[in-house]
């Protein structure tokens, strides 16, 4: 914590958008999401659609939890909630969206609409709401802090989904195939990730 | 620890409850539509509904039912109607129950069209005298085995006007863990007697609706269903007629068959039921004795596994095989087949190799 003493306000929510993103890549460090990139990496496009989702959504309800525990759960003193307070947040918040993105774009909606739903179950969201309260963050380094993790979740499946759409499926042992190469993809990932930790400490 | 236990729940209770307010409160003004008109066949009807809800609920709000058997979840594609203008666009669960001809007539399932402008849409017309019936089960009795009766009295509406032939959606209850299911079974009991359906259903190892009906429901018991429904119908020509079912492919024939009666109906007619043995018949009798009461008709059962050694006089052996017998030659006739799709599938073949014209076969598949 004492990285961010001497950095300037800006600065600091540049480093926790890069060290969110690459070097506590939620995904392939701390190996959070995993359903959903197992069931929807197969091709980019989708991969790329539910990315767009999961960051827009991790920013925002990092900001609301970050509000909800600053305001509501540490006056009440009741912080030992807050695991089952972010997922109600959270599940409203997607109920909510969806609405709005159905009244607003027709379009947007179908493209989007099988991932909203999987969204509220992906425990990469809930994973960024719990992380920040690991760090004093000012509500601006959250909303930094939950668009990096996002960013970095979306960088991770859209890169796996290409990587899969080159994974010829049929020429690969029986019990191989889906599940079991993703896994392997995701492995060999993150240990290329193991070279971004420490480069910057958050 | 008594104080904090209740705080927290009090605290969760508070919150979830008014998200769950807010939600509310975000669906009503957000996803809230307005009136929107329904426009169908180019001016026949037109209706005016709230906005929001599925095409196929909206109707069925306004007393137009689209047959449905799976409720609207986008799994059974028996709710397709077409849909001109205003429906939107088509979502990944439609996408694979349309076939490129369905998208070429601009067909779309109506459980997945959502209402959320005005929408021009054509069903067929028959589609309007479809109703939602309330009746009471009368009388259920075992026809084989395997096969049931139920005879069901309308209360509201209390007539039904139907052609023999056509079939109602028949709506089941919940129960151990199955949804509600809407299946279609054809109507057995003739036009005549409107007060009353009766339909004929055979038992489904496994199947939702059937086990209902067999192990759930009882005498008595409130029913609902909507109808008729289907094309299936005798034609007004005089064109001698061929008769072909198995199992509970019986129902829309023995509608048909008493209808002719009571109408005085003297065209030819020649009714093949397919079973597998003795116990799979059933009417016997009352068919026999129709071929006495009609001008000029014959009953002619085929088993296929009746033991070599029974006292069976009747006809051994698959329809197909039987029908060149009595028809040598088809042309002319006009076909009625009703029951599974390898029923169906083999005795076409045989007609059209007996020379019937292709265009005079009529059939219900029941799967
Ligand atoms: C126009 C029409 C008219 C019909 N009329 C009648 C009728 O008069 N009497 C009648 O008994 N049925 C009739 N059926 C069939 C009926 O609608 C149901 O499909 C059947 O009763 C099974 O329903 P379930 O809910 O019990 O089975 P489900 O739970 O829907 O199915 C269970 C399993 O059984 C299979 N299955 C479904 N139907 C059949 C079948 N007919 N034969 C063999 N396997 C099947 C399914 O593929 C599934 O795997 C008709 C169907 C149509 C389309």
């Amino acid at each position: 914590m004492e990285t961010f003493a001497d950095l300037t306000s800006l600065g600091s929510v540049v480093l926790i958008f890069i060290s969110a993103a690459f070097t506590d890549n939620i995904l392939l460090t701390r190996f959070l999401g995993m359903c959903s990139v197992l069931g929807v990496s197969k091709k980019v496009d989708p991969s790329m659609g539910l990315g767009a989702a999961v960051i827009f959504v991790t920013t925002c309800t990092a900001g609301l939890n970050h509000l909800v525990h600053a305001y509501l759960l540490a006056p009440l003193g009741l912080e030992y909630l807050r695991l089952i307070t972010f997922i109600v947040v959270i599940a409203a918040f997607v109920q909510f969206v969806e609405m709005v993105v159905e009244r607003v774009s027709e379009g947007l909606y179908n493209a989007l609409g099988i991932f909203l739903p999987l969204i509220t179950v992906n425990c990469a969201i809930l994973g960024v709401s719990l992380f920040m309260l690991g760090t004093p963050y000012s509500l601006l380094q959250t909303l930094a802090y939950g668009a990096g993790a996002g960013t970095g979740w979306a960088f991770a499946i859209t890169v796996i989904g290409g990587i899969r759409e080159k994974v010829n499926e049929q020429a690969l042992p029986r019990g191989l195939a889906g599940p079991g190469i993703t896994l392997i993809i995701i492995g060999i990932m993150s240990l290329a990730f193991v070279g971004f930790s420490g480069m910057i400490r958050v | 620890m008594l104080v904090s236990i209740f705080s927290a729940a009090a605290f969760l209770a508070i919150l979830t409850l008014i998200l769950a307010a807010a939600l509310l409160f975000a669906e009503h003004r957000i996803l809230n539509y307005g009136p929107c008109t329904l426009d169908i066949n180019d001016g026949g009807k037109t209706l005016v509904v709230t906005g929001g809800s599925s095409l196929l609920s909206s109707l069925a709000e306004k007393d137009v039912f689209i047959p449905s058997a799976c409720g609207g979840r986008g799994s059974c594609a028996y709710c397709k109607v077409r849909v001109l203008e205003g429906g939107g666009v088509i979502g990944p669960v439609e996408e694979s129950y349309l076939s490129p001809e369905d998208l070429k007539n601009q067909v779309r399932l109506s459980c997945q069209v959502k209402v959320r402008q005005d929408i021009r849409l054509a069903i067929p017309e028959e589609l309007f005298l479809a109703k939602r019936f309330r009746g009471f089960l009368e009388r259920k009795r075992m026809l084989t085995y395997d096969i049931v009766e139920l005879r069901i009295v309308l209360r509201e509406p209390q007539r039904i006007e139907f052609a023999a032939g056509q079939y109602i959606q028949l709506e089941s209850e919940e129960y151990a863990g199955h949804d509600a299911v809407m299946r279609a079974y054809s109507i057995s009991s003739p036009p005549s007697d409107d007060g009353h359906v009766e339909v004929i259903i055979r038992k489904i190892p496994e199947g939702i609706c059937t086990t209902w009906v067999f192990d759930h429901l009882q005498e008595g018991r409130e029913i609902f269903f909507s109808g008729p429904y289907g094309d299936f119908q005798l034609t007004e020509t005089k064109a001698p007629a061929v008769f072909i079912a198995g199992g509970s492919g019986m129902a829309p024939i023995w509608s048909i068959l008493r209808e002719m009666l009571q109408r005085g109906d003297k065209r030819q007619a020649m009714y093949f039921f397919s079973g597998r043995t003795k116990d799979d018949l059933f009417f016997t009798e009352e068919l026999f004795a129709l071929e006495k009461e009609l001008p000029d008709f014959r009953y002619i059962p085929c088993l296929t596994r009746e033991p070599e050694d029974s006292d069976w006089k009747g006809e051994r052996g698959r329809i197909p095989k039987v029908l060149p017998r009595f028809i040598a030659d088809a042309a002319g006739f006009e076909a009625y087949l009703c029951g599974s799709t390898s029923l169906i599938d083999a005795c076409v073949a045989a007609l059209k190799q007996a020379g019937i014209n292709e265009s005079n076969i009529f059939y219900d598949k029941f799967e």
